[in-house]
């Protein structure tokens, strides 16, 4: 080897070092988000006596392991439907197709999608339009007479 | 005077160099017949200059933090001086340059100018394109309403459907497992550093072989590209015909350029920045969440793909549409350039454009929707105001038949119209289409009582076109 082909050699060595250096705490700190625990916190929801029997609402939710700045964004909602003295189930908002956020008809008993015209009856199955998997359910448990729902990711369809 | 400013000039340009560095580039001859046609890449250059610019100006008063965003955003739109036309510049800016990278994209395509030697021209410029959506999406969300909080959920499960990654990639967009703090700096540093740097890079590199190559000279039927020869054939026809860019070539683009950041700049005045939407609260559930007109055709794309092809499609097709694109110069780079003489090339462009135009249309009227919030039924439409069909009507609305159905011109637009159902449905054939659903509607067998049922059986089978005499003849002719 010659001095000269040494020298290159030593700079790129030294130019690949410089970018390790400064690329690995990037890419760590940028993917670190990939690491983070899901939410994993029962949220009271209220009294169990304030929830009509049969009936279907709206509950909000604030992720308590929220970043500070956070602000509204913390805060999340689920379909709440206390189904018999004790029993509540729970589904998630997000349409199975996009994660768009569904509502609930009473009048029909189905929650409809704004976004591609996904449809799911009350038990949460397809009932028309493009979502592939039926609505998915949040833990949902009653403890010392309140509501505890379970705080949960984005529910994240993969069909592949 | 004048001989001191002279002289100072020429003491600065000795110790910079700036003639010698932009000489050669201003001064280098360009095909004679090259004129309007080729002014779309230099107002695509326009209009990433004003984003450049105005960016920079809104960047002085944006917050990219999740929970004050929204009321810098409104800080920029109401009060600041200056701050709804920076946004309005910032927004149509963008739409110029989508706009102006398309008709660049299709006019080199047309003129055949990605042949050899400048196939990595049009490779560069795909990227460059492939960037300024991103950037479109990005700044979407940068906006921080209702609207880009849930696009950000959209983005992330687009990405989810990828296979085995999926879950990493919706993660990684989300910046954690739901919407929150971490989000919208992402997107700010995407938006704001990391996108433009490439495209710096791009444009830059873009910029290089368009001096490197030269200029496509406009195509002559008859007159192929041979690799062996062309460069030799274009450098002697510069020689001969050719005219220094500057200023010969260079006015057009100034004039289009002007005309370009006037149009921004009225649009900007005339219709103002895109409406702030309501806050970014993940738990209003009242949203109804569209990208901005450069995405709506592949919202609709969404929206009318068969659900079994959806997997494969959302993630082959724009990873096949990309590698195709970038590949384009590889799979033809000879020939004729010509369009008259490449009828499939201007088929592909008329194609492209009526299929993204139409499915534009499409997504901008978003049939598929459930309307959330029809008009009532009035009693004149019903034709009645107690009884069955009365009650049924109210049930329809009620049971929200009216959100996907119109009758009249009243409610929504995913299945059939309904005005005049009784005409071509028996009492029959709606009671089983009711109770078992149909393509793309619910079966509400369950849900409804039988007296249901029946009411709004009665009030579907008095939906017949009224037979008035004009009516009546026209069944005849």
């Amino acid at each position: 080897m010659t001095r000269r082909r040494f020298f290159e050699k030593v700079s790129l060595a030294l130019g690949g070092l410089c970018a390790a250096i400064v690329g690995v705490p990037l890419v760590g700190f940028v993917v670190a988000p990939l690491f983070r625990k899901a939410p994993d916190e029962w949220l009271p929801l209220g009294k169990v006596e304030a929830f009509q029997i049969g009936k279907t609402v709206n509950v909000t939710i604030t992720d308590p392991s929220s970043l500070p700045w956070a602000g509204v964004t913390s805060k999340s909602a689920a379909w709440l439907r206390r189904v018999s003295e004790g029993e509540f189930i729970a589904f998630s908002v997000h349409c199975t197709h996009m994660g768009c956020p569904v509502r609930w008809e009473a009048g029909s008993k189905l929650f409809m999608c704004p976004c591609h015209g996904g449809v799911f009856y009350s038990d949460g199955t397809v009932a028309s339009g493009p979502p592939p998997k039926p609505l998915v359910r949040h833990q949902v448990k009653v403890a010392n007479g309140e509501v505890l729902l379970k705080a949960a990711p984005i529910p994240i369809t993969t069909t592949l | 005077m004048k001989r001191l400013a002279i002289r100072t000039w020429q003491w600065l340009d000795d110790r910079l160099g700036i003639v010698e560095l932009i000489g050669p580039a201003a001064k280098h001859l360009v095909p004679r017949d090259a004129r309007w046609w080729y002014t779309f890449g230099s107002a695509t250059l326009v209009a990433f200059v004003v984003q450049v610019v105005t960016g920079v100006a809104l960047s002085f008063s944006y917050v990219s933090s999740a929970s004050q965003a929204y009321q810098a955003l409104q800080f920029i739109s109401n009060d600041a001086p200056f701050g709804s036309f920076l946004r309005g510049m910032h927004y149509f800016g963008a739409s110029a340059m989508v706009l102006m990278v398309g008709a660049h994209m299709a006019q080199t395509f047309l003129f055949g100018s990605y042949k050899f030697p400048r196939e990595m021209n049009w490779s560069s410029g795909v990227l460059l394109l492939g960037f300024t959506l991103i950037m479109g999406f990005t700044g979407q969300l940068l906006r921080w309403d209702q609207t880009a909080t849930w696009s950000v959920v959209i983005a992330a499960e687009q990405a989810g459907r990828v296979p085995l990654i999926g879950n990493w990639l919706a993660q990684f967009i989300l910046g954690g497992t739901t919407i929150g703090g971490a989000t919208l700096s992402r997107f700010y540093a995407i938006h704001v550093f990391m996108v433009p740097a490439l495209l710096f890079i791009f444009i830059a590199l873009h910029l290089w072989l368009v001096l490197h190559h030269g200029i496509a000279e406009p195509p002559v039927a008859g007159k192929p590209v041979h690799p062996a020869s062309y460069r030799q054939e274009y450098h002697e026809e510069l020689e001969r015909s050719g005219v220094p860019f500057w200023p010969d070539g260079a006015w057009r683009d100034f004039v289009v350029g002007t005309v370009l950041i006037v149009a921004i700049a009225f649009c900007a005045l005339y219709f103002g920045p895109p409406v702030l939407g309501k806050p970014p609260d993940p738990s209003i559930l009242q949203a109804d969440p569209r990208p901005d007109w450069y995405l709506l055709w592949y919202f609709a794309v969404l929206a009318l793909m068969p659900p079994q092809l959806e997997g494969y499609v959302m993630i082959l097709g724009p990873a096949l549409i990309g590698i195709l694109l970038l590949i384009v110069p590889m799979l033809n780079n000879r020939g004729e350039r010509a369009p008259s003489r490449r009828p499939w090339a201007i088929a592909v462009v008329l194609l492209s454009v009526i299929m993204i135009g139409s499915l534009w249309i499409a997504g901008a009227r978003s049939p598929w929707s459930p309307n959330f919030d029809p008009q009532p039924l009035t009693p004149a439409i019903i034709g009645a105001t107690s009884g069955p069909v009365f009650e049924g009507a109210r049930l329809f609305e009620s049971k929200s038949c009216l959100n996907c159905h119109l009758v009249d011109g009243h409610g929504g637009r995913r299945g059939p119209d309904l005005t005049y159902v009784a005409d071509r449905l028996t009492h029959d054939d709606i009671v089983i289409r009711i109770v078992n659903g149909g393509v793309n509607m619910p079966a509400f067998g369950k849900s409804l009582k039988p007296d249901e049922l029946a009411k709004i059986t009665d009030f579907l089978e008095s939906r017949k076109k009224p037979v008035t005499p004009v009516n009546a003849g026209e069944k005849w002719k």
